[in-house]
């Protein structure tokens, strides 16, 4: 193929990386959040949304449990668990 | 909150530096930028066709030539006259940076363009199998350093790459780690702010390429500021300023990755290593006074 190929601006979107979890999926306690924001800054796939303290969440469309949400975390407010436990 | 410019949904490893290293950078630079991307790891997991994680202009050069084409983007803002009001990045891995992308580096800096170039250092060529490049650092067990009867991984230490752009004469050089993810976007303001040829070196762990476990990213690049392994400099106007620390033993660095498991129970070369991360303290002055 020639030319230039264009794609839609943040099309990848589209694909569902949450699947590739295997073992765990952090969780999100929203008890002692200072919203400092270093989950945020830190997720390799920019799945994490919040504002407030005690809002912070995960996109689990996306996450790949990589883990390193909980290992940032100051106040150890974001913790491994069991990617099939009901929590 | 507001969307990133570097979206979900690419195919990055788990825990890979890179993609949060160039989110990191595309956040800070803001929606009025132009990228131009080496061929590599970063090139492949973001914009996996017909998908793409970027939400600025995104151009693929080759592999040895964002610098290049950044250049010539850069000239063509400057003839519509709207250069001005818009920031190029051009991007690439250490392999496409140190090595066979050094030669359009060397001339987008010399002939000073007005661009940000950032490399983003994982230490190998980690899209194809995790090769030896310029950048691997000593001892390091690659696919082209093997460790052996005679070898103990990469016989070379790190080619001195900040030093090389800053020997242009350029206005803003800076070496940066995931492990200081906001000196990232302290660093990447700043030279933004700088007109001229801007040169950004970001430590990027990859979980493959090193292996270690995925979460363990931000607390590796972490030790390697802190040991002394990856000092993290900044030259402004040729002025020197760096990150101060309170010097760990390397052996805390090493023994987070399989590619340096062979060194743990050696001494002999672990104060190889050790001197390779004294020599830095010393060169740049970062003891912690
Ligand atoms: C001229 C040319 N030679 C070789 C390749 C194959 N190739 C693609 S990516 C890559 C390695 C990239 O390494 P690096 O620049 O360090 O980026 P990383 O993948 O580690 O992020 C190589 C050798 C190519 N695409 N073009
Ligand atoms: S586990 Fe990794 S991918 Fe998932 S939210 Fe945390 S940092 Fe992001
Ligand atoms: S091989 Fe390394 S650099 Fe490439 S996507 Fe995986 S972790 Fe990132
Ligand atoms: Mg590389």
């Amino acid at each position: 193929m020639f030319g230039p190929l264009i794609c839609k601006p943040g099309s990848s979107k589209n694909n569902k990386t949450g699947s590739w979890r295997v073992e765990v999926k952090p969780k999100f306690l929203q008890k002692n959040c200072i919203a400092c924001k270093m989950c945020l800054v830190i997720c390799p796939e920019a799945c994490i949304t919040g504002n407030e303290k005690n809002t912070y969440i995960c996109d689990y469309q996306y996450c790949k449990g990589c883990g390193n949400c909980a290992a940032i975390c100051p106040k150890q407010d974001i913790v491994m668990i069991k990617e099939d436990s009901k929590e | 909150m507001p969307e990133h410019l570097f979206t979900s949904g690419h195919t990055a490893c788990s825990g890979c530096g890179q993609s949060l290293a160039a989110r990191l950078v595309i956040d800070t630079a803001g929606p009025n930028t132009i990228v131009v991307n080496n061929t590599g790891c970063l090139e492949v997991f973001s914009t996996k066709y017909p998908e793409s994680a970027w939400q600025v202009p995104w151009v693929h050069s080759l592999f040895e030539n964002a610098a290049a084409v950044a250049s010539g983007v850069e000239a063509a803002l400057k003839y519509l006259g709207t250069k001005d009001t818009i920031n190029i990045i051009a991007q690439a891995g250490d392999g496409g940076t140190a090595d066979i992308g050094l030669q359009a580096l060397s001339g987008m800096l010399e002939r000073g363009h007005d661009i940000l170039y950032v490399c983003y250092d994982n230490e190998a060529y980690m899209n194809t199998g995790v090769q030896r490049s310029g950048l691997t650092p000593f001892d390091a067990n690659t696919t082209t350093s093997p460790i052996g009867n005679n070898s103990k991984g990469n016989p070379r230490p790190k080619k001195p790459l900040p030093e090389i752009a800053l020997a242009h004469g350029i206005p803003y050089v800076a070496t940066a780690s995931v492990g200081f993810p906001q000196d990232i976007q302290r660093k990447v303001k700043k030279a933004l702010s700088i007109k001229g040829p801007k040169y950004m070196q970001i430590h990027v762990p990859c979980p493959l390429g090193w292996r270690h476990e995925p979460q363990l990213t931000y607390a590796i690049a972490k030790l390697a500021v802190e040991t002394g392994l990856y000092p993290l400099v900044e030259f402004e106007n040729g002025v020197k300023s760096a990150r101060q620390i309170k010097p760990k033993p390397v052996e805390e660095y090493l023994k987070t990755q399989a590619r340096f498991k062979h060194l743990i129970n050696n001494p002999e070369e672990l104060k190889r290593v050790q001197a390779v991360a004294d020599s830095n303290i010393e060169r740049y002055n970062l003891k912690l006074q």
